[in-house]
């Protein structure tokens, strides 16, 4: 993206001839990134964009295609959330963060696909049907943001927006080997995201190097009073100079090096912390031990909080409305039975249940109090390092399908990446490796809340050392 | 069985969708196997912790109470399934 930045100033390509590649190049994608490409509109902001180029010399993102995740709001551009139940929705409005990238005259390229209402980690719960792994068609490029990070590893878009409830930014980032950023709760505006789990989900920026995710944001992140969570500080532009690396703490908890953990991921991860080391950072052993509740309180909490947020489909504002019912609450449920796929409704099911009469102390109020303890975890162990260093994923990309017939054992696999979402703090994957295979690796580094330039220059710092983020896929559109 | 047909026929009722048979037989399953795995939170001593809602410690972010423009009655009215007389139309809800 920056490189994309500095060529158009320099005359090398204009910001029409890359969007008209990009689209020639969407045309033929065999990888199901996109869900809807808007051709006319990437056109028009690029030839407006290349007309800018020579007055506006501190825009980076000015002419930039990037691509946006489809729970994420475009005026006069559908959004779909994967899921037929939003198959006719086209929004009157811009959400907030695309809002800010219009205004900075970035080009956008269109709707990358996902899991239906981003409850997935695969893109497989699509109904458009699952997307591929730029580096193996065979792979899943993950999820649920996997339409996205296809899309950045690809070079189907330069940048892309993905948003994060359990890992939905950081596990596609890591299993397509690219750099994504899960912020902290409340620095980006929400507005116009499509609600999943209220208290968790949070947009993000997914690039091809930890620089340009600081680009992008340093571009979507700020207060926004139309967005009742967003937290009101002054919030400073991202250095983009690296971290001295000199004295860092870096927390490798033990919890993340057990049993699960496949020994390709954990080697890289461990050659990954050793480049830190070498850097003069300090290693330290962290114990966490309310970890191993990570996967049952989220499931609990974002069940239950989708539950409530899914109750708006219900055919009357927006959307699909089963016909045939005379009757309110009938064609209430033919809808919903019709518009949602299996994986939302076993998660409504799940929810309603955990909230339902007589489960509401056992399973939603339990879970919200095991969260504290989860969250105090985290509080004691940046009270001893500056990082938290480990695998964003316990494996690398697997098959296509492989998880299909087993809903536990795929949510088992979020163990890493949930922690962050119930903290609110930021969290960043890294690409640190490849197996035998030629499959990327990531490496997850969490911050405290609204650390993110110590996460970005860690980030940056490591690829100024490594060229694992440089690796282009098998399938790319050069 | 943490969970009975019974119960998942009322969850599904609870949450307004309707399930076929095949479905009901599939989350019985799931439902089950999934709680089974949430009794692991059982094992932990909660006594006197407090329940986290959100993470930020934000408190009644309220605006100004000052009158300003909404969405547009037609834009409010643009993705409507059924709509007339500036209005959304729905089936029938009393006699």
């Amino acid at each position: 993206m920056l490189d994309l930045a500095r060529n158009f100033r320099m005359g090398n390509i204009s910001p029409l001839d890359i969007t008209e590649k990009i689209l020639e190049a969407i045309r033929h994608d065999p990888l199901n990134a996109y869900i809807t490409v808007d051709e006319t509109g990437a056109k028009n902001a690029a030839k407006k964009a290349g007309e800018k180029i020579r007055k506006e010399n501190n825009n980076p993102l000015l002419g930039v295609p990037v691509a946006i995740k489809d729970n994420i709001c475009i005026k006069q551009m559908a959004t779909t959330c994967a899921s037929n139940i939003l198959s006719s929705f086209v929004p009157t409005y811009d959400a907030h963060v695309v809002e800010k990238l219009k205004k900075m005259g970035a080009v956008i390229v269109g709707k990358t696909n996902m899991d239906e209402f981003a409850m997935g980690s695969t893109t497989n719960t699509s109904n458009i049907g699952t997307s591929k792994n730029p580096w193996d068609l065979g792979k899943t490029p993950g999820g649920s943001s996997g339409g996205s990070a296809a899309a950045v590893a690809a070079g189907l878009c330069a940048a892309a927006l993905g948003s994060d409830t359990g890992g939905s930014i950081r596990q596609p980032a890591s299993f397509c080997g690219i750099t994504g950023l899960k912020p902290t709760y409340g620095s980006v505006s929400r507005f116009g995201l499509v609600a999943f789990a209220s208290s968790l989900d949070q947009i993000g920026p997914m690039a091809g190097s930890a620089r340009d995710v600081a680009v992008l944001y340093d571009a979507i992140k700020g207060y926004d009073p139309k967005d009742s969570t967003s937290v009101d500080i002054g919030y400073l532009p991202t250095t983009l100079d690296g971290l001295d690396m000199q004295g860092v703490r870096l927390g490798v908890p033990k919890a993340f090096f057990g049993e699960g953990l496949s020994t390709n991921v954990k080697k890289a991860v461990k050659d990954g912390i050793a480049v830190f080391k070498e850097l003069g950072a300090k290693i330290i052993a962290i114990d966490l031990p309310n970890i191993k509740y990570g996967v049952a309180v989220y499931y609990i909490v974002a069940t239950a909080e989708a539950s409530s947020n899914l109750a708006r489909y219900d055919g009357v504002r927006y959307g699909l409305r089963e016909k045939g019912a005379d009757d309110l609450i009938d064609m209430y449920m033919d809808t919903r039975a019709k518009g949602f796929g299996i994986e939302v409704k076993r998660r409504i099911m799940l929810g309603t249940y955990a909230l339902s009469a007589g489960y509401y102390d056992q399973y939603y109020k339990k879970a919200s109090k095991v969260r504290t303890l989860v969250i105090e975890d985290f509080v004691k162990a940046f009270d001893v390092c500056d990082i938290i260093i480990g695998p964003t994923t316990p494996t690398p990309a697997f098959g296509l399908y492989d998880m299909a017939d087993d809903p536990l054992s795929l949510y088992l696999l979020d163990l890493y990446t949930i922690p962050a979402n119930l903290t609110g703090g930021p969290a960043l994957s890294i690409p640190c490796g490849f197996t035998k295979e030629g499959l990327p690796i990531g490496m997850q580094l969490m911050a405290p809340a609204f650390k993110e330039d110590i996460l970005l220059g860690a980030g940056i710092t490591f690829q100024d050392h490594t060229g694992f983020h440089e690796k282009r896929p098998q399938w790319n559109m050069m | 069985m943490k969970i009975s047909l019974t119960e998942v026929e009322y969850v599904a009722r609870l949450a307004r969708i309707r399930l076929n048979e095949e479905e009901k037989a599939r989350f019985l399953k799931e439902l089950n196997s999934i709680l089974d795995y949430m009794d692991l939170l059982s094992e932990v001593d909660t006594t006197d912790v407090s329940p986290t809602t959100h993470t930020q410690h934000i408190t009644n972010a309220l605006r100004e109470d000052i009158k300003r423009a909404s969405q547009s009655i037609k834009d409010t009215l643009a993705n409507a399934p059924a709509k007339a007389d500036g209005a959304f139309i729905v089936p029938g809800i009393i006699e």
